[in-house]
């Protein structure tokens, strides 16, 4: 669990997606939020906890955090 | 009491689960307690995969398409309206023509469409080979093309069979390099994601062959906007390309009465994974392209969930309980490795294919099944 309690403007539901479907949710949603919003890309697919923050890194966004959440994980990140 | 189906969409699926439903039903057709019906907006099928050899003057128009009525059996209806909506809680499809058709059970195969203009620019500066008339254009920049950089960028996932801007970039390098060109023009393949493919075996197989072969790899590009005077990509990641030739596998969307009737979360209808029954509308099965099942956006994928489509709406029709699972099972060719060497791969749910090593007896396999496509059409392939 995380200490911070996350509040984010989007939601990227990608569960049950699997690879590239969660990146590839999560790129879609980046392009259309506004600068500074806070997504969460929540994903069942491991290979994500890899990809999305090598992706964050690349486009110049913030990647707050990665938090397991017992049968998914939750990736929180500020679009730049 | 007769059972009316109606399949909506008349690509590979279409006719194949119509002419296997008329294989399993034909009794029940011939005693009028079953109907089968065909909608399509468009009185002729395209075999897309042939398409992209289209660009390469490798086939032609007359070669990619048949009439629809051609390929289905005697006992079914073909009939060419365009349905643009679905009420599942009265089991009736409206068409465009204002007509209504009441249904027991739907089959929507109603695929995906090239969405041009999701991509500022694109419609401007890219080609295609993704239909006839994109192929068209495309063979005509390529056949005067002598020198400049080719850009092969996937701008979205999922696309139609997801190999092909693979087999278009080795026909390319083949393409130039047979025409003693090869040095004047620069050839770079981009993708979405971290890689070249979604699947790490294809990804691993394709990577050493284009690197041999001098084709520019770029990934983690995502095209945001395509500036089509100064012949710029721009990358929501913030990097630009030029490019003097742009083939896109520009984004897809599914059809309207998907969105209309909430059929799905996106552009795909949500879909059961092994009975292929949507999940938000009684009585309903998706086929190919439309649904939103964890595998490639191939016919093959079509083909076979045809025969399980068409298995369990006989059963139903008979008053027994449906069997028939869908496991994946998906085939693809990777055709055009030095122009003439082709490999397959294939693999069901959750598995990663084995890829034989590339051989011109494969290629030629391709194309022998290219010119039988059309008995798969008619069911009896």
């Amino acid at each position: 669990m995380s200490q911070v309690n996350y509040d984010p403007d989007v939601i990227v539901d990608s569960r049950d997606a699997t690879c590239p479907g969660p990146l590839m949710d999560l790129i879609g949603k980046v392009k259309s939020a506004e600068s500074g919003a806070l997504l969460e890309l929540r994903t069942t697919d491991e290979g994500s906890k890899n990809d999305v923050p090598d992706w964050i890194d690349k486009a110049g966004h913030e990647l707050l955090e990665t938090v397991d959440q017992g049968d998914y994980w939750s990736i929180y990140v500020e679009k730049s | 009491m007769s059972t009316k189906i109606c399949v909506v969409g008349g690509g590979s699926g279409g006719t194949i689960v119509a002419n296997r439903l008329a294989e399993k039903l034909r009794p029940e057709l011939e005693s009028g307690e079953a109907e089968i019906i065909v909608l399509n907006d468009k009185p002729e099928q395209i075999y897309k995969p042939a398409t992209l050899y289209m660009a390469f003057g490798r086939s032609e128009l007359s070669e990619v398409k048949r009439p629809v009525e051609d390929l289905l059996d005697p006992g079914v209806d073909f009939r060419q309206k365009k349905a643009v909506s679905i009420d599942p809680e009265s089991k009736q499809l409206g068409l465009e023509s204002g007509e209504t058709c009441n249904y027991d059970c739907a089959v929507l195969t109603t695929g995906s469409k090239l969405d041009m203009a999701g991509i500022p620019g694109l419609k401007e500066a890219g080609h295609h080979f993704y239909g006839p008339d994109g192929s068209e254009e495309l063979r005509e920049e390529l056949a005067n093309f002598e020198s400049g950089h080719l850009v092969v960028s996937v701008m979205g996932v999922p696309h139609m069979c997801p190999v092909a801007p693979m087999e278009f970039s080795f026909l390319a390098d083949d393409w130039f390099r047979t025409r003693g060109l090869r040095d004047e023009v620069e050839i770079t393949y981009t993708y979405p994601v971290n890689d070249i493919f979604g699947l790490d075996t294809v990804a691993n197989w394709a990577r050493p062959l284009m690197e041999e072969r001098d084709i520019n790899i770029e990934t983690f590009f995502n095209p945001e906007e395509v500036d089509s005077s100064e012949k710029v990509i721009h990358t929501v990641e913030g990097t630009e390309m030029e490019f003097d030739l742009l083939v896109a596998i520009p984004p897809h969307k599914g059809a309207e009465l998907v969105k209309s009737a909430d059929l799905g979360e996106g552009e795909w209808i949500e879909t059961d994974k092994h009975t292929l029954e949507a999940t938000r509308a009684k009585d309903v099965y998706a086929i190919g392209d439309a649904a939103d099942v964890p595998t490639s956006k191939a016919g093959s994928v079509a083909h076979y969930e045809s025969g399980v489509v068409a298995d369990r709406i006989a059963s139903q029709a008979r008053g027994r309980t449906p069997s028939a699972r869908y496991d994946g099972k998906t085939v693809c060719f990777i055709d055009g490795v030095d122009g003439n060497k082709a490999t397959f791969l294939q693999f069901k749910y959750g598995e990663e294919p084995d890829l034989p090593e590339e051989s011109k007896l494969i290629h030629w396999a391709k194309h022998s099944y290219n010119e039988a496509y059309w008995l798969t059409a008619k069911g009896l392939l």
